[in-house]
């Protein structure tokens, strides 16, 4: 190896990659799909759903976080990543409030993809139907907190983006909620607007416009036609993409 | 004509009879039958077993995701909640302005295909086996596979005639079941060329197939006249929706009611104003309420709703050769209210070809693939009722908003609700007509179940598996002791444990 050689394996195949990198950016950049969730390539990483775990040189490690290093030997597509992949995503199910059938975000949710993905045909665990708070009071958009993973990039893009600071996380553990910078507590009192790019950035049906409800046709969706993995990055659809 | 078998006078000590669960039907109901020392049926009772509460867990949830929530009660007949909750949450999108012709069209063709396709259900694939095969016949071919093995044209046909409901249903929201499509303020997507053409296509053998069953059905009942006239006989007045110069109208309309001799006693009522019209009593050995007519008191008040209430209603159905039936029909009734809990099933064809027909009308009609599906208004309302014919009779979804646009309060009455007492009646009545007191027979068993059939495939709203479901029924002595005890197997074998 000399200085040059910017090269690791990524199950069993050699990639280039930049100095200072991540293991999630160089496989993007790769075109190789790793399965996450609170990543998104504009921001900062968190690494909080280990969605993106992967084994570096025989351990677990966090793609979205750790920088690459010449000769890295990483496995991601294993059925043992898969199956610790599966339990996570099980585990965002039961702990909030997803009903798939009915919400407006089906086909396009990057939760509902990842789990198929990887493979999820139940729930596993018992689910802990926890009382979350709607938040309707804002004209264009709606926070269902029962459909919040957690994963903050609301509380990124609001505050990195929008310079605005309209979100925060309260609690701890699973009792962890998405919290909202107004006096009332509530979206409506903020200073949200449905053009920030907080308001486009959810990946589940948590923080969602009013008003377009079902738009794109069963068929048409975002991941009704292709598997995550070859949809990435998953940009949440646009106003004019909409049929 | 049934009533004084509701409530046993003195139920302690009476040997008790439970059917459970009920059989090729969806959804969960159970039959208890109460007997004297002499066998004679003391009290006879349909209780609907399962609680499923949408009226409850849909409030707080915004309202243009409740359409697509609400028709998660059923997987036969989602269309059916779909459109009611979609035209009673229009008010709080358009105020008191009405959907596009497109939308509306569109709206009606869904409606049709819903309706067609769940009557072929029925009537093929859950009813036609007790009528083609009889009350008696061996159970292992008493169902739809022994209809195809026996006349195999007739089962292919009602296969695919609902295969063609579905297919429209398809075409026009994603998928089969619980698709997405019509919403508060009219419809999502426009319908392309390339899909009409494709509907266009088999609608004109549809039709054919629907006129040939139809005199199947007819045939078949009168065949066996005498008989079915007085099985599981009940006498009601009659509720559904017809169009303001009393034509059958299934999607929108004013209601109204016959009574039993055919005066009418209701007519031209807006259906908003349904609560003046229908009250609702609850009964505490069943989750299912019983409605009453209440301008007409409990007792007088007794209706029912579905294919049968809504030809015996029309002064015309407004397809030709879906009104030359009607006019049969109307004749063999003497110009009165055909009241044959089995006629149901004659009605429920004629029914159906009226669908067909429509459903051709409106493939040909230019607005339907207008491009102005969604209409919006600034002055909006914020309660609302929607009301249609749904395959099994009217269907009464009512919202009313909070502040935020969540869903404050909701009321949904469906079809199967409203035919609970005449369900209840037509038990009550083969229980005494049929039950030799001693021996619990399989051919009492499915005279029961055809008579809840002939009303309803769906008691819950809800969607389980079809066929040989279990079930083990035992009379047991007033000392608890067991006397009788038949099994039905999962592959559709009987035995008996006792003798």
């Amino acid at each position: 190896m000399n200085g040059n050689d910017f090269t690791f394996v990524l199950d069993g195949e050699n990639i280039r990659f930049e100095p200072g990198q991540t293991i999630m950016e160089a496989a993007t950049q790769a075109g190789i799909y790793i399965p996450h969730l609170c990543y998104h390539a504009d921001y900062r990483p968190r690494g909080s759903c280990k969605l993106c775990t992967v084994k570096i040189n025989g351990r677990f490690g966090s793609a979205c976080t750790m920088p690459v290093q010449p000769g890295m030997q990483i496995d991601n597509d294993t059925d043992e990543l898969t199956a610790m992949r599966r339990r996570l995503v099980q585990m965002l199910f039961v702990e909030g409030n997803h009903y798939c059938p009915h919400c407006e975000k089906s086909g396009n949710c990057q939760l509902q993809a990842v789990a198929y993905h990887v493979g999820m045909t139940d729930s596993h665990y018992p689910h802990f139907y926890p009382l979350r708070q709607l938040d309707a009071s804002h004209p264009d958009m709606l926070l269902d907190r029962d459909r919040c993973i957690a994963c903050e990039l609301c509380v990124r893009a609001s505050l990195e983006s929008d310079g605005k600071a309209v979100f925060g996380l309260a609690g701890r553990g699973s009792r962890t909620r998405v919290v909202v910078n107004s006096e009332s507590g509530l979206l409506g009192d903020s200073d949200f607007s449905a053009d920030d790019v907080a308001a486009r950035i959810c990946p589940t049906g948590a923080l969602i416009p009013k008003r377009e409800a079902y738009l794109r046709p069963i068929g048409a969706r975002q991941y009704d036609l292709r598997d995550i993995a070859h949809n990435a990055p998953p940009d949440p659809p646009s106003p004019e993409q909409m049929p | 004509m049934h009533e004084h078998l509701e409530q046993a006078s003195q139920p302690e000590g009476l040997q008790r009879l439970v059917i459970e669960p009920v059989s090729r039907v969806e959804g969960h109901g159970k039959v208890t039958l109460l007997l004297d020392d002499a066998g004679r049926v003391q009290q006879a009772r349909l209780h609907i077993v399962e609680f499923r509460g949408f009226e409850r867990f849909i409030q707080g949830r915004p309202f243009r995701e409740v359409p697509t929530l609400v028709q998660r009660l059923c997987g036969i007949c989602p269309v059916s909640h779909l459109l009611a909750a979609s035209k009673a949450c229009d008010p709080f999108v358009l105020g008191s302005s009405a959907i596009t012709p497109t939308a509306k069209a569109l709206r009606r063709l869904l409606h049709h295909a819903q309706v067609l396709q769940s009557n072929a259900l029925h009537f093929f694939h859950l009813a036609s086996p007790d009528l083609l095969f009889g009350f008696d016949a061996d159970p292992a071919q008493r169902n739809v596979f022994g209809v195809l093995a026996t006349n195999r044209e007739l089962g292919l046909r009602g296969i695919r005639i609902r295969k063609y409901g579905q297919e429209v249903i398809r075409l026009l929201t994603g998928k089969r079941v619980h698709g997405t499509g019509s919403a508060p303020g009219g419809f999502l997507h426009p319908l392309s060329l390339a899909a009409r053409a494709s509907m266009q296509q088999d609608i004109d053998t549809i039709i054919d197939w629907c006129a040939a069953s139809l005199q199947l059905a007819r045939d078949q009942y009168l065949a066996n006249e005498a008989e079915y006239r007085n099985f599981a006989a009940t006498r009601s007045a009659f509720l559904s929706l017809v169009t303001a110069d009393g034509a059958a109208e299934l999607y929108d309309g004013v209601l109204r009611v016959k009574d039993a001799e055919g005066r009418l006693i209701v007519d031209g009522h807006d259906p908003a104003r349904y609560s003046d019209l229908i009250r609702e009593e609850v009964k505490p050995w069943s989750y299912m309420k019983f409605p009453y007519l209440a301008p007409f008191g409990h007792d007088g008040g007794y209706y029912r709703v579905g294919p049968l209430a809504r030809i015996n209603n029309a002064d015309v159905l407004p397809t030709p050769l879906a009104e030359a039936a009607r006019r049969e029909f109307s004749d063999y009734g003497g110009g009165k209210p055909v009241q044959a809990a089995l006629a149901q099933h004659w009605a429920r064809m004629i029914d159906t070809l009226m669908c067909a027909e429509t459903i051709r009308e409106l493939l040909d009609a230019p607005e339907l693939t207008g491009s102005e599906v969604m209409g919006e208004s600034s002055d909006t309302l914020r309660e609302g009722v929607g009301v249609i014919e749904a395959p099994r009779g009217t269907l009464i979804h009512h919202y009313r908003l909070a502040e935020d646009d969540t869903i404050a309060c909701a009321n949904l009455i469906v079809s199967t609700t409203h035919n609970n007492r005449g369900m209840n009646d037509s038990v009550r009545g083969v229980a005494a007509q049929y039950f030799d007191g001693r021996t619990i027979t399989e051919g009492l068993l499915n005279r029961i179940e055809v008579a809840i059939r002939a009303y309803d495939p769906c008691l819950s709203c809800a969607t389980h598996a079809l066929g040989q479901m279990p079930l083990i029924v035992e009379a047991l002595a007033a000392d608890g002791q067991p006397v009788s005890q038949l099994i039905r197997h999962a592959d559709g074998q009987f035995s008996r444990a006792l003798p």
